[in-house]
């Protein structure tokens, strides 16, 4: 008998602590899943869409993009104006402060600024920082950023992954300390980070009141990693996790039938897309030199079939080599309708009327590949499919020794057509195309200070994209969220959950 | 007994010494490490930055000796993605393997080894049957689909335990049943059937003859001498368990070693890594030695070989 009650009495222990793990509305503490483990908080060191998700909690920046409407506003700064198309000038926003008390000048500015952008100190993602030389203080409230050379997304950027870090605690901690206790001014500060595992943010009290991300309404963030999807959707259930992103499809399907949680989908700026090897660098015979392959695969897949039965939610066919909100992402392009009998045509006229065979590289969404295989197999081009890593593939491309692939771009949120365009057609090692009138007009349009140029620019390196086939743009990805019916959430197109933006029904 | 320890814990570390280099080698042949540490966005300029700032430029040989001497001085570098001190990721993360290990194979242990006695005393009897039902129900069941049904039936149904986490002592139950439940056939199948051997053999019958207890035969005589395979392949289970616990780490979200490796091997973090991989040779060579060291403890004619 003493026995059975101590079995009872473990028994009631374990339902008292599963009760415990269980916190959400009442308790105003919103848990969150991540997938993929996030290395390091410092986002100058994290190349990872959740490190963007912290870093837009944590830190601010100079400027802020209204991911509703677009427009841009001042943040860190009250205001901007170009002294020449090389230098930004700011007046600084006053009585700010850092989590750590660290009162916010141009002394944070300048010492971010400089340190990032410079290359020994090797930031992670180059590309969001390298157009920036210096930046000079004028006075306490008062910087200019110097350009190394005109680049008209500056802004964008400025509003997107630069942030301002404080200068006296960052020379003194550096990336390592950051990453373990980071400090900003956002609406949130941190308070413990197990690498990897576990972070749990609070919202910061002190946050200026004129901020355009508004005030935290949730009084805590407790983000832990779960990989597997089934065991996040386990923790919905039980009632320990309460916002879950990056639904699969069919899940979310399931999970909106059920009716107990909010099921929103929103598109993403990322895009898939075919890459042919058009300049023939994988080998002089390369059936991709000719265009008329290139246009006949264009043919041969029905991306609209690919987009309703396997993306589903908000997804939609590209034709534009980049996405549809991206400024300059002009729509009007060559559009290669799914026509089979034409891609045979077209192989035929190519001098392959018996087929041919190709290699076929990934390195995600197999399933989307294998469908896109079997179009190809339906008009007699058999694949050699190869699924390899992320980093492997990009090895193999950037020697120029693939052919064909199926890869996907995300911009990094960034709402500008040269983050992807000029990204891959300015004669790079990444760039299967090598065509030097693209990078003639690109440089034009990533230069100019002119937006009515740029979109010229844009729309003639894009329209001969597409004509030519060099890719074929395929769709645009989307994201299934999944939370508590007490959450009020709008998801938005940069695929950037914005935790300051959620709040309590 | 000491010349036979001293020869093996040689053959050990000729071992190690062997893995960390062809481990090594592998590394360096399995992709640049310099384009996956540069992301998305490097061009061909920064992945070249970035390989001379770490070093890949230089022959394996040279890397490998640097990263050796380091080792052997217990500094096994700095992640390339945590940018945390590398012996600091492994020992926070270990720990969880460890205590899941430990856990897994006393579970199975404790279960088989029982069943497996109880099998063999009454063979084809109704006891050996649910054994062998058993045995073969874990040995089909793929550990990820198990854990599923565990936390549907005990984190969603009957609430009472949670389904991920590793804070408390109830988010190991579940991981811990899982990893157990798959090392147990074999052991159990191998207690049975060496019990099966010596319960035939003369010794058991001399002691039997000589008014034995039932309870001394089995446990003084027999168990004893049919243990011995089944503590070798207990060490390399527990071997398995401590490297191969990816699958339950990634379901119950317990951030062990073993994910850590998957994840590391995934993003080219070399040093995580090869350090990784040194620690799980590690255990298989210890506990292969320490099984050794057992073996040759319960039966003494395994000192003289």
């Amino acid at each position: 008998m003493k026995q059975i009650l101590k079995g009872a009495g473990i028994f009631a222990l374990a339902m008292a602590a599963a009760g415990t793990a269980a916190a959400n509305k009442a308790d105003d503490t919103l848990n969150v899943a991540f997938s993929k483990e996030l290395e390091n908080v410092d986002s100058y060191f994290n190349s990872a869409r959740e490190g963007v998700i912290m870093q837009r909690s944590i830190w601010d920046g100079l400027v802020y993009r209204d991911p509703y409407t677009g427009e841009y506003k001042g943040n860190l700064a009250t205001d901007w104006n170009w002294v020449d198309d090389k230098t930004l000038e700011f007046n600084l926003r006053q009585g700010v402060t850092f989590h750590n008390g660290e009162p916010f000048d141009a002394d944070d500015v300048v010492a971010t600024v400089n340190w990032v952008a410079d290359e020994k100190n090797g930031v992670k993602t180059q590309r969001n920082v390298n157009w920036m030389e210096s930046a000079e203080k004028i006075d306490q409230f008062k910087v200019r950023i110097h350009l190394k050379a005109p680049f008209p997304a500056a802004i964008e950027y400025l509003a997107g992954p630069v942030s301002i870090y404080p200068n006296e605690y960052y020379a003194k901690v550096g990336p390592t300390g950051m990453g373990l206790n980071p400090v900003g001014t956002g609406p949130y500060k941190v308070v413990s980070v197990e690498p990897g595992k576990h972070f749990v943010l609070e919202k910061y009290e002190n946050y200026h009141k004129d901020s355009p991300k508004g005030q935290a309404n949730i009084g805590r963030l407790d983000i832990r990693t779960i990989p597997d999807f089934n065991t996040q959707a386990a923790e919905l259930f039980s009632g320990g996790l309460d916002w879950v992103w990056q639904v699969p499809p069919d899940q979310a399907e399931s999970l909106a039938a059920m009716g107990e949680f909010t099921v929103a989908n929103e598109s993403t700026m990322r895009i898939g897309y075919l890459q042919f090897d058009a300049a023939g660098r994988s080998g002089e015979n390369n059936p991709f030199t000719n265009k008329l392959v290139r246009q006949a695969i264009s043919h041969a897949i029905d991306r609209e079939a690919i987009v309703a039965s396997m993306l589903k939610g908000k997804s939609r066919v590209v034709n534009s080599a980049c996405f549809p909100s991206q400024f300059g992402c002009d729509q009007d392009v060559t559009v290669y309708d799914y026509n089979p009998e034409k891609a045979k045509q077209l192989l035929a006229e190519a001098g392959y009327p018996d087929g041919l065979e190709i290699d076929f590289y990934a390195y995600r969404d197999r399933e989307y590949a294998e469908a896109m295989l079997g179009y190809l197999e339906a008009v007699g081009i058999k694949s050699n499919f190869k699924l390899l890593q992320y980093s492997a593939l990009r090895e193999l491309s950037m020697k120029g020794e693939v052919s064909m692939s199926f890869q996907t771009w995300g911009s990094y949120s960034i709402n500008d057509a040269s983050a992807i365009v000029s990204q891959y057609f300015k004669l790079g090692s990444l760039d299967s195309a090598q065509d030097e009138q693209i990078k003639e007009w690109l440089d034009v349009a990533d230069s100019s200070v002119d937006s009515d140029e740029r979109k010229e620019y844009y729309s003639k390196a894009l329209k001969r994209i597409a004509e030519e086939a060099y890719w074929l743009p395929l769709f645009s990805y989307n994201s299934n969220y999944v939370f508590t019916k007490d959450l009020e959430y709008a998801p938005t197109t940069d695929a950037i959950p914005r935790f300051f933006q959620m709040s309590w029904k | 007994m000491l010349v036979y320890t001293l020869k093996r814990l040689g053959l050990a570390l000729l071992v190690t010494l062997a893995v960390s280099m062809l481990s090594f080698a592998l590394l360096y042949l399995s992709g640049d490490p310099a384009a996956a540490i540069a992301g998305e966005t490097a061009n061909a300029d920064d992945i070249e930055a970035v390989r001379i700032y770490y070093g890949f430029d230089r022959p394996w040989v040279v890397q490998y000796g640097e990263w050796m001497f380091n080792a052997i001085r217990g500094d096994f570098g700095t992640s390339y993605y945590f940018k945390l001190p590398v012996s600091q990721l492994v020992a926070d993360r270990l720990s969880v393997t460890m205590l899941l290990g430990l856990c897994g194979i006393s579970f199975a242990l404790l279960t088989a080894v029982p069943l497996g006695v109880a099998a063999a005393v009454r063979p084809n009897s109704i006891i050996d049957r649910i054994a062998l039902f058993l045995s073969v129900m874990g040995q089909a069941m793929p550990s990820f689909w198990f854990g599923l049904v565990l936390i549907v039936l005990f984190s969603i149904k009957l609430r009472l335990l949670p389904p991920s986490g590793s804070d408390n002592w109830q988010n190991f139950v579940m991981p811990t049943i899982v990893l157990g439940y798959y090392a147990m056939p074999a052991i159990m199948r191998l207690t049975r059937a060496g019990m099966l051997d010596v319960l035939g053999a003369d010794y058991v019958r001399t002691a039997r003859a000589k008014g034995a207890g039932e309870f001394r035969v089995m446990f003084k005589h027999a168990l004893r001498n049919a243990i011995i395979p089944v503590v070798s392949l207990a060490a390399v289970q527990m071997g398995f368990m401590l490297g191969g616990s990816i699958v339950v780490e990634s379901i119950f979200a317990l951030h062990g070693a073993g994910y850590l490796a998957w994840e590391s091997i995934g993003r080219n973090d070399l040093p995580t890594v090869q350090a990784l991989i040194l620690v799980f040779s590690m255990f298989y060579i210890v506990f292969t030695f320490l099984s050794d060291l057992l073996n040759a403890w319960l039966d003494p004619r395994m000192r003289v070989g």
